[in-house]
């Protein structure tokens, strides 16, 4: 009845080409970003912002990236956590090296780095497939955690062995650093998510989509119609790796505000992975729901029995966490192995026929 | 469960979408209204705790002991100074990105204090704090240059640094060598969880090496290798070290513990930090262990009347989460009570000033600044003996504490040195830390006054 596309007619190639071709799709997307831009900054307390918002964005950031390797172009990765520590270190050596320049700026180039590594720990997955570049990639993983936790300069030889965040401005404005307002950070992630996603969108309609997808299905008869399998893979690295790098450099800078390297460990790099299968491989919209589904539910379950007033140990109910959680992820598998995103686009299915289904 | 028919079932399809609308809609609001619930009147005190995790082990005799003080406060003299406190404890696994979770959690519920309870979270509250106006108590934990109080005014970390420590356990071992002076050509080991944590006191035997003139090495274990040290200890073999050093937490303690035993190391001469000197590290060695020593700066056991008087308003209430009364006045259980103790303390100092009433953060700061433990109060409160006097200062938050060595005799913790004071060369160190600190970070000179 209001999800129903008959009377759209689509009079050029470009109305048709369109990113979002449904017009309630696009308006509702729309009303989405619009929300998230002004009534939620006016809105939100602290904590939301900082404890949930915020880390919802970063990680969608980083699962969108890793959907673009794994789901679309194919190649298991576990390297995520070692790709965005590459993002928060390089950010974090930019920043102290150029502290006059954007700041913005400067995450955005950071990525740039994160895609170089991504690139070159990309190479083996020309010869080596599935689980075996999983074991690949994880090799970044140590790597980087290695490097980072033991060569100082990565560091400028703090004492710590932790990065710092120094603030920084944009317009007069603290977006880094302690006192940067959390609706600043949250502008800035919101910002960059948004803008990154819609490129994501957009690349995976095109061409460098299309040529992941099929190397993804069949890789030799990829080959046979003319798809380079090198380069095909190695700009899904590269590009994957960029938002992997951002999402560090986020995460360090507008989340946390000081790292060990510790926080990058291969646990993020799994929670990443869940993310993905969890809200649907191959799909944008996917890595937002599996990143709220990982980021949100523990934290719904904490506060659960503080709302409700059932006394309970801290400790206990991080255990029912841990369980429940766990007993999700495994529903979830079973009874939608394609995902969140598979479950949204039923529901959107059968919205369009409603209230009549045939 | 097939999701097509799911939603297609003989309701109707309206009425299922309209049930998980409402399912939606329903964990928004529960979220939503998080905030806003705890408004009881008190003294606020929330308790990061890690009683889950691969670091439970140490986490849960620490956090019990913590709240156990509080909670015997609020069981038999109605709190401090007539004002309740209200303890919460918040679960941190001690991931960071729990704690920081943890502390926007509690930030907005005026909270009094912040014990983080983990190096790793401390670092990355260090900055919030004086925008927060929150004090933060790192005790014998987190960053040593904290302990400049000119440079961070918010963070206190009585009753030592972990420098402080370093040094004074160098010094130990000097006086088993005979004097300073004999430990030329020594070699030292430092095995350390490679974390900010275990890295701390690296510069220091540096610096002291170059100094003194024994020879410095270090191991580092990953966390993952933590329970695999089979390769370390074989480093160590080869090297051997006259003494070993340990800054270890959570399972590496018993595990290196154990290695050290099967290399046949002479147990005598391995020494390890306040946090490897719990039961938990030495029990699983057993006999074999014996001879472990271990930094400590407090009493341990249940013959303080204070233990006394928890294991009577709280243990035999039930009150506590303590299973075992046997397991109440252990190791780390009376280090969470000497946490505990330095935040009543300094909550009483703070009403002396202020008037008998719910302190906010910044008096709490005031209070902290201002705390004097002495030998007489010890013994006022139930703990006489308990820990070297402690007395704050504007500029000195670590109080430049002493600390003892505990040996291990196979089955319980001995006390076998006096007091030692770390070396005087050690404060300069934290005030050149805090001011590389301050430069890098650009912090603003302290504003506020020293009274």
């Amino acid at each position: 009845m209001f999800y129903r596309e008959a009377g759209q007619f689509k009079t050029t190639y470009i109305a048709d080409q369109e990113l979002f071709p449904v017009k309630q799709d696009r308006w509702g997307l729309f009303i989405l970003i619009g929300f998230s831009f002004i009534v939620i900054p006016l809105i939100a307390n602290d904590y939301w912002l900082q404890a949930i918002l915020i880390p919802f964005l970063i990680f969608s950031l980083a699962a969108l990236g890793l959907n673009l390797l794994t789901g679309y172009a194919g190649q298991l990765s576990l390297g995520t956590g070692g790709f965005m520590a590459v993002g928060a270190y390089s950010c974090y050596k930019l920043i102290t090296t150029f502290p006059e320049t954007n700041v913005i700026l400067l995450i955005l180039l950071s990525g740039f780095v994160s895609a170089g590594v991504g690139l070159i720990f990309g190479i083996p997955s020309l010869r080596i497939k599935g689980f075996y570049l999983a074991v690949a990639t994880l090799a970044a993983q140590f790597f980087f955690e290695w490097l980072f936790g033991r060569v100082g300069w990565f560091y400028n030889y703090n004492d710590s062995g932790a990065i710092e965040v120094p603030v920084r401005k944009v317009f007069d404005i603290a977006v880094t650093g302690p006192i940067a307002t959390t609706e600043a950070r949250y502008m800035v992630v919101l910002g960059i998510v948004t803008v990154l996603a819609l490129i994501a969108v957009n690349i995976v309609r095109g061409r460098i989509g299309r040529a992941w997808m099929a190397i993804r299905d069949m890789d030799i008869a990829a080959e046979l119609i003319g798809i380079r399998p090198l380069y095909t893979k190695l700009i899904a690295f590269g590009i994957s790796s960029y938002y992997a790098g951002v999402a560090g450099a986020l995460y360090v800078f507008t989340y946390l505000g000081a790292a060990e390297v510790e926080v990058f460990d291969i646990n993020i790099s799994f929670e990443i992975l869940f993310m993905i299968i969890i809200g649907g491989l191959g799909s944008i919209s996917g890595a937002f729901f599996g990143s709220a589904f990982i980021v949100l539910i523990p934290i719904l379950i904490t506060n659960l029995p503080l709302i409700l007033g059932i006394p309970i140990n801290a400790a206990t109910v991080e255990h029912f966490n841990f369980m429940i959680v766990g007993a999700l992820i495994v529903l979830f598998l079973i009874f939608e192995p394609h995902g969140l995103a598979k479950i949204w686009s039923i529901m959107r299915e059968k919205l369009r026929v409603w209230p009549f289904p045939y | 469960m097939d999701w097509n028919n799911f939603f297609e079932s003989k309701k109707g399809v309206a009425m299922k979408n309209k049930y998980f609308l409402t399912l939606i809609a329903s964990v928004i609001t529960l979220l939503w209204l998080t905030q806003g619930v705890m408004a009881a009147k008190g003294i606020y005190i929330p308790l990061f705790t890690y009683k889950t995790g691969p670091f439970a082990g140490s986490g849960i005799p620490s956090g019990n002991g913590m709240a156990d003080y509080l909670t015997m406060l609020n069981e038999r003299d109605g709190g401090i100074g007539g004002v309740p406190l209200i303890i919460e404890e918040c679960e941190t696994g001690y991931n960071t990105k729990k704690g920081v979770e943890c502390y926007e959690k509690v930030k907005g519920k005026n909270p009094a204090i912040i014990n983080p309870w983990s190096t790793g979270i401390t670092l990355q509250l260090i900055p919030k704090t004086p925008v927060d106006k929150i004090p933060v108590l790192t005790m014998g934990y987190g960053l040593s240059a904290a302990a400049v109080g000119s440079v961070f005014p918010w963070v206190f970390n009585y009753p030592s640094t972990y420098w402080n420590q370093a040094s004074a356990i160098i010094k130990y071992i000097g006086y088993q060598e005979g004097g300073m002076s004999n430990l030329k050509g020594k070699k030292i080991g430092f095995i350390f969880l490679e974390s900010g944590y275990g890295r701390e006191p690296i510069p220091l035997f540096e610096e002291l090496s170059k100094e003194l003139g024994y020879e410095f090495f270090t191991i580092p274990v990953a966390f993952k290798e933590s329970q695999n040290q089979s390769s370390h200890w074989l480093k160590v073999r080869k090297e051997k070290p006259d003494y070993m050093i340990m800054w270890g937490w959570g399972v590496m303690n018993p595990t290196a513990i154990k290695e050290a035993t099967r290399i046949k190391f002479n147990m005598d001469k391995f020494v390890g930090v306040w946090w490897a000197g719990s039961e938990d590290d030495a029990r699983p060695a057993g006999k074999a262990a014996k001879g472990y020593k271990a930094a400590t700066f407090h009493g341990i056991g249940q013959n303080f009347p204070a233990v006394q008087d928890i294991l009577k308003y709280v243990f035999d209430k039930g009150k506590s989460q303590v299973k075992d009364r046997s397991r109440v006045g252990e190791t780390l259980y009376m280090r969470g009570v000497f946490n505990s103790v330095l935040i009543a303390e300094s909550i009483r100092t703070a009403q002396e000033k202020y008037g008998k009433r719910a302190i906010n953060g910044e008096e709490m700061r005031w209070g902290l600044e201002n705390i004097n433990l002495t030998s007489a109060r010890m013994a006022e409160i139930g703990l006489p003996g308990y820990t070297n006097p402690i007395k704050g200062s504007c500029d000195d938050h670590a109080n430049n504490g002493p600390i003892f060595i505990q040996q291990w005799n196979g089955s319980s913790w001995e006390r076998v040195s006096g007091w030692i004071n770390s070396m005087d060369r050690v404060r300069p160190m934290l005030e050149k830390a805090a001011a590389d600190y301050k430069a890098k970070n650009n912090i603003p000179n302290r504003t506020i006054p020293c009274s």
